[in-house]
């Protein structure tokens, strides 16, 4: 078994809590002074509740919007907790809570592919620590050694004399000992509850209608806003006649919210929606008003060829070697901004009473919304306190927490009455945190046998961290770390240009990896024809030494048969990443109409090799998630500007793939395990669809797409 | 004040009659949520684009944001809370709950009573059926999910 000493630091953040008899100095907000849930249920360990039936409560720091964290987090801590995953329930950990106890349940940001694997060390170690303190609660009931005893389920037995406790039986004196300094982990072979096909602990109440989300918050008393922010950007709100507004029936005012907003407040969505229309505003636009999306092009498409790049990735000589190859080619790619569009709109409900300041609200970070909420409110945090909800979507939307700075000003004007705060699917395709708009100008240089000698890749466009040496816009093309490159190309030069518009950038679902993988996935198969060779064979051949990249690769396309002929007039394009610690390839197979002008996708066949695996069910239903998020990029969507504004504002010119145009997605989940570090699951995926799919595309028609969406060329998915 | 029309007519819902005080030109999706506080019909798009606010009107799917509260007075209108029979879930809801369909569960409610309109219809359901009647937005991508589970509900 594997000993892990426990972490010194935490022991002390987390232990001094616990461990000194559970209460001093911890005041759960809401509950009586010592370690016990709000319905006065022993807590053992921050992280584990165990009330007298039995029931089992996982508290979960970070956000669970559909990716699956929230089942994943409880089954690891499940594991090494050896209870009776039947009885185990999951809820949030308070932020508020989190802040007063010297964060004992770590970070609540959920973004980056992180939730899972950056929470494996210590959640685990929260359900063996429960476990040892149980165990030791029972050994001293039974008056025997702990040694002496086993436990399944959550029943502790002592074999020599048959005698058995349950966790319920125990947990009261449990949560009276200390944390131990030092957990026994159980090895991997003897998991029973993590690495398995576990359904989802949120579902039953999200077929029902009882799922309570933001948009459907309820307190007594309360009134709903709809939020107008200036259409363009850096522009602002001058002044505003309410007096049509005002006369809507239901409607109680009109709200500046700051230099930028207002909202209309109202007995419900459709008074407030009807005044909205009917309020007459006076916006300056700014310096932005002229600002379009041949404007944002012309300025990418300057920095393809502009002096002030910053180096990414890169050997040998590139030009050199480019002007000496056998043979070159050089391609320009490029990939536009895009809303998140979650299916939920953006909302949170604030109650401000002068004292204090709650929220309701599905953010992808707690610890983020309960800052906002005290900087909106002029409270101290202490006195603020975010009550999180399942997201309706976030794919990094909810990461920033603008709408919750809103819902709290609002709510500070109103002292005493609830306010939920709702953006309309308008309001929400307006005021998004973009994906980052980008070109490429690639050109490669084969050698005299059919091997790349030489490559280079320059970007151009949006920082989403908004300086020049953004390390993230190398994602997939990096010599080092998570994102890493992985073709062994003697002469290289990959840099980026910065060229940013006035429109918020954000993280979306892959980030980066959504046009790189395109940019470079798609021009590795150009360079594989201009050789004659096979696209999978070119990379085999070209591909560094990593096995775990060359696995991947290799089950993707022994699955989807490649080698052997496509049925007739279907035709396969294969691409590989490896982005967010994890590996992935691809393979789509597509037929498309003789005009060029209609794809239908049969079949995609995924491998992932994430390192580890706790739910593998979820990770295929990731995948194919993912796919349909990514290619519903690819083939439909692009927010475009005119006038400094986003011209798409709902799903009639923003669409998304319907279930009729969704192929076959079949995944092989692939784990390395041992020692590979955990990787990501809900993003690495979402890279290698649409390079799979344009390399198809070339393969049935001759001819490259190398501008998102396609829908530009006239290619519609059928 | 404007706004003001006639009094609204009694809405059946879920078996229920409800008498409402919405203004007339009150989409059914808000006199649902905001007037009868049945909050499974959800917002998505308010333009009928997406299916997340899907109820049964006479048995048949209605994209509740585009149709009038009024116009629905007098029918027989389902909600997600009304599916399930006598505290039981209804075939759909069970296959949900077996095939794990859910991710972020917005669109759910309206994607499972889009599903029972069809299965009323045809009670076995191609997947060519399956493709014309669902033609909701999920942007979690759980239509592999949503297809079985409907053949699913359609054997049980
Ligand atoms: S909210 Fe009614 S169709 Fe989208
Ligand atoms: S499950 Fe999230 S939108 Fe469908």
């Amino acid at each position: 078994m594997a000993t892990v000493q426990i972490d010194r630091r935490r022991l002390l953040v987390g232990g001094a809590a616990l461990g000194t008899g559970l209460a001093v100095g911890i005041r759960l907000p809401g509950a009586r002074p010592g370690a016990r849930a709000e319905d006065g249920s022993p807590e053992v360990t921050a992280w584990v509740v165990i009330r007298p039936d039995e029931t089992v409560v996982v508290r979960i720091a970070r956000s669970e919007m559909g990716q699956g964290t929230l089942t994943g987090l409880a089954q690891l801590v499940a594991e090494d907790l050896d209870c009776d995953w039947s009885r185990v329930t999951a809820e949030y950990a308070s932020p508020a809570a989190n802040l007063a106890r010297g964060r004992v349940w770590g970070d609540f940001g959920t973004g980056g592919s992180q939730g899972l694997r950056a929470s494996v060390p210590y959640v685990r170690e929260a359900g063996a620590a429960a476990r040892s303190m149980l165990m030791a609660a029972a050994a001293a009931r039974l008056g025997v050694d702990a040694s002496a005893l086993t436990v399944a389920k959550g029943v502790i037995t002592h074999p020599p004399s048959g005698r058995t406790l349950t966790y319920g039986a125990v947990a009261e004196a449990a949560a009276k000992l200390p944390v131990p300094r030092r957990v026994t982990l159980k090895p991997r072979e003897r998991w029973t509850i993590a690495g398995q096909p576990l359904k989802r602990l949120d579902t039953p109440p999200k077929v029902t209608g009882a799922q309570v989300y933001g948009f459907d918050v309820r307190l007594p008393g309360m009134v709903t806003g709809l939020v107008q922010d200036c259409p363009v950007t850096g522009g602002r709100l001058v002044r505003f006649d309410a007096a049509k507004a005002l006369a809507v029936k239901g409607v109680r005012q009109v709200v500046r919210i700051d230099d930028t907003s207002l909202a209309v407040v109202a007995d419900g969505f459709w008074p407030a929606k009807t005044a909205l229309d009917r309020l007459e505003i006076t916006w300056d636009y700014g310096p932005n008003a002229a600002v379009d999306s041949a404007s944002i092009a012309r300025s990418l498409t300057e920095g393809l060829a502009a002096a002030d790049a910053n180096d990414g990735n890169s050997a040998g000589d590139a030009a050199g070697g480019l002007s000496g190859a056998a043979k070159r080619i050089e391609a320009t790619y490029s990939y536009p901004y895009l809303n998140h569009a979650p299916m939920e709109p953006m909302n949170a409900t604030a109650l401000f009473t002068g004292e204090r300041c709650e929220v309701w609200c599905p953010t992808q970070n707690g610890e983020a919304a309960l800052e906002a909420a005290a900087s909106a409110s002029g409270l101290p945090a202490a006195k603020c306190e975010v009550h999180k909800l399942h997201l309706g979507g976030g794919f990094g939307r909810r990461l920033a927490q603008d709408y919750v700075t809103q819902a709290v000003l609002v709510a500070k004007q109103m002292p005493g009455t609830p306010v939920k705060l709702l953006w309309t699917r308008e309001e929400d395709m307006a005021r998004g945190r973009y994906h980052p708009a980008m070109q490429a100008r690639l050109e490669g240089g084969l050698d005299a046998n059919g091997r790349i000698a030489a490559l280079s890749v320059r970007l151009a466009g949006h920082s989403i961290l908004g300086f020049a040496k953004d390390p993230l816009v190398f994602q997939g093309l990096a010599a080092r770390g998570e994102h890493r490159f992985g073709y062994a190309v003697p002469n290289l030069k990959i840099d980026y240009a910065m060229r940013n518009s006035h429109l918020k950038p954000g993280f979306w679902r892959g980030v980066n990896i959504n046009q790189n993988a395109i940019f470079l996935e798609c021009f590795i198969d150009e360079l594989a024809h201009a050789a004659g060779k096979d696209p999978l064979a070119f990379r085999l051949e070209m591909l560094d030494g990593d096995v775990r990249r060359r696995a991947v690769l290799e089950a993707a396309a022994a699955r989807a048969g490649w080698g052997t002929p496509p049925a007739a007039g279907r035709h396969r394009g294969i691409a590989q990443v490896m982005t967010f610690g994890s590996y992935v390839a691809a393979v789509a197979e597509l037929s498309v109409s003789d005009d060029g002008r209609r794809v239908k996708l049969h079949r995609i066949v995924a491998a992932t090799d994430p390192g580890h695996v706790v739910n593998p069910a979820q990770v295929e239903r990731q995948v194919s998630g993912s796919f349909v998020y990514g290619l519903s990029a690819l083939f439909l969507q692009a927010c475009t500007v005119e006038k400094g504004r986003i011209v798409e504002t709902n799903f009639d010119s923003f669409d998304s793939m319907r279930l009729a145009q969704m192929p076959e997605v079949e995944t092989i989940v692939m784990p390395a395990g041992g020692n590979a570090p955990w990787g990501g699951v809900g993003e690495p995926t979402i890279g290698v669809a649409a390079p799979a799919v344009l390399n198809a595309y070339f393969a049935a028609t001759g001819k490259r797409l190398r501008d998102v969406p396609l829908s530009k060329a006239g290619v519609r998915l059928v | 004040m404007d706004s003001v029309g006639k009094a609204m007519p009694k809405l059946t819902i879920n078996g229920k009659v409800h008498d409402l005080d919405v203004a007339e030109d009150t989409p059914l999706l808000w006199a649902l949520r905001d007037g009868a506080g049945l909050t499974g019909a959800k917002y998505g798009c308010g333009i009928g684009q997406c299916g997340a606010c899907t109820v049964l009107v006479d048995g048949e799917a209605v994209r509740s944001c585009v149709v009038l509260a009024v116009d629905a007075a007098g029918k027989d209108i389902v909600t997600i809370e009304g599916l399930g029979e006598k505290g039981r879930l209804h075939a759909l809801q069970q296959a949900w709950i077996d095939h794990d369909v859910p991710q972020c569960g917005y669109c759910q409610t309206g994607m499972i009573m889009a599903a029972a309109a069809l299965l009323r219809r045809t009670p076995r359901p191609s997947d060519a059926d399956i493709d014309a009647a669902m033609t909701n937005i999920c942007r979690c991508g759980t239509y592999q999910q949503v297809r079985a589970a409907i053949h699913a509900a359609a054997k049980a």
